[in-house]
């Protein structure tokens, strides 16, 4: 067994078995079915390997696979941010 | 690609997806084609909520409905969903707040609807984490049955089903034209080819307009830009989703603890904007601490947009049309999941020549020649 996704708890077993049942060709699908890359890195460790797996079994390159990313670049408190807006 | 299927739904989100499954199990030969993956537009981007509290009855008893087929769904397409019901706060502010309130919640208990006003001992009752005070509440309603499901559970739930009972999904697939001829849907063309069909189900979410307009229809719809946010997880804290019609905010604690919430940007706009502001998230975290103060020291992971389909009364569009064979399913103005199970039903009983379980005539496009009834009850 093979962690892929640390903050998730997701192998490479749970990766391939998703491109296999669900016929998934995108990270945003395995991001769908399995939260890959949902948690605290923010798939800034395993998006890359996951990456390289849809690569091998789909025959496609990691250019068209890799995706954008959401901000916040880093996790940030809820308290630290926040600012009143008027409307 | 089939060349020919007796209906094709364009758009693969979760009102797509349900209505190919509904179809198919009546033995239609349906396709879905889908400009990108399942669940990519509003349907994966959405708040998860299952509300049955609305101001319009049509709402009221739609989501109702659905939260009967949501709760046997799991059972009936052998795949899980992520129900839960936990239930549905909604704050009120202020007397006149309490007299809307009052009038939907009569509504609603008659319908049948488990719905009561609650003061602010019991909101503390329910959340413990919730601070009247910061909520500016001066009581609420609470619907116990209400709840949430996770959207792309559910929207491959009734695509794997709607598949293992031949329906086909095509992906990465862009519709470009839709043929008429003698004022009847004849042929839908994509950049994959071409598909001659009958019926054509316009479940295109934000996009739903333009696929309009390939047919001659001009729609009311326009695409808004929404916002949302989600935290790392924390241990469970609340059950209920809380939500404000005033201040515009709704979160709630999923399943793997994250809290997740959004709430009307600033920088709102019309038009197919996707870039997430900063102002959102200023705006949701300040007004997250009013509300939930114990939430100010929990992390935020991400921020993302997507888009309501908004139409001017505030309620989706459905049904036939006057070019023969094509329906509307679409104008959802950011309610589409947590009704989708029964607009689903309906809609395959239409295309089917069946009796409708619910008279869906005052959701007709035919309506904006008239006067509307807007539909009030709206957050995000």
């Amino acid at each position: 067994m093979k962690i892929v996704c640390r903050c998730e708890d997701i192998t490479e077993e749970d990766i391939i078995r998703a491109i296999e049942e669900y016929g998934c060709t995108t990270l945003a699908e395995l991001k769908q079915i399995l939260r890959l890359g949902m948690g605290h890195c923010q798939g800034r460790t395993c998006l890359p390997i996951a990456a390289k797996i849809l690569a091998r079994k789909t025959g496609k390159s990691m250019e068209e696979i890799m995706p954008s990313f959401r901000p916040p670049v880093v996790s940030i408190e809820v308290g630290v941010i926040a600012k009143k807006v008027k409307k | 690609m089939k060349e020919r299927a007796e209906v094709v739904v364009i758009g693969g989100g979760i009102n797509g997806s349900a209505i190919a499954y509904e179809l198919a199990k009546r033995g239609k030969e349906v396709v879905v084609v889908e400009r990108k993956w399942l669940a990519y537009g509003a349907t994966g981007r959405c708040g998860a909520g299952i509300r049955q509290q609305w101001s319009t009855k049509e709402n009221a008893l739609l989501a109702k409905k659905s939260v009967e087929i949501f709760e046997k769904l799991e059972e009936e397409l052998g795949h899980e969903i992520g129900l839960r019901q936990g239930g549905y706060l909604i704050a009120i502010h202020d007397e006149e707040d309490m007299k809307q309130a009052k009038k939907n919640v009569e509504m609603q208990r008659s319908i049948g609807l488990p719905v009561r006003i609650i003061g602010e001992d019991e909101i503390k009752e329910i959340a413990p984490i919730l601070d009247p005070k910061g909520m500016e509440a001066i009581a609420a309603t609470f619907c116990p049955t209400d709840g949430h499901a996770n959207p792309f559970k559910t929207t491959y739930a009734y695509a794997m089903a709607a598949q293992k009972m031949g329906a086909e999904f095509y992906k990465f697939t862009e519709v470009q034209d839709i043929k008429v001829e003698d004022g009847k849907v004849k042929k839908v063309i994509t950049d994959k080819g071409e598909i001659e069909t009958k019926w054509v189900v316009n479940a295109a979410g934000a996009w739903s307009s333009k696929i309009s307009k390939m047919v001659g229809l001009e729609i009311p719809n326009k695409p808004v830009r929404k916002e949302a946010m989600v935290t790392e997880p924390v241990k469970r804290t609340f059950d209920c989703m809380v939500i404000s019609f005033k201040h515009g905010i709704y979160f709630s604690q999923q399943d793997e603890g994250q809290i997740l919430g959004g709430i009307p940007s600033p920088e709102e706009k019309v038009g197919y904007y996707t870039q997430p502001t900063f102002s959102f998230l200023r705006h949701m975290a300040y007004t997250l601490g009013k509300y939930a103060p114990p939430l100010k020291h929990v992390r935020i992971l991400r921020q993302w947009t997507g888009f309501y389909d908004v139409t001017p009364d505030a309620l989706p569009i459905l049904g036939e049309t006057d070019i023969e064979g094509f329906i509307q399913c679409n104008g959802f103005s950011g309610h589409g999941f947590m009704i989708a199970p029964m607009t689903a039903k309906l809609l395959a009983q239409l295309i089917c020549g069946e009796k409708l379980d619910m008279d869906i005539e005052r959701l007709n496009m035919s309506r904006f020649e008239g006067e509307i009834v807007e539909e009030k009850s709206v957050v995000g």
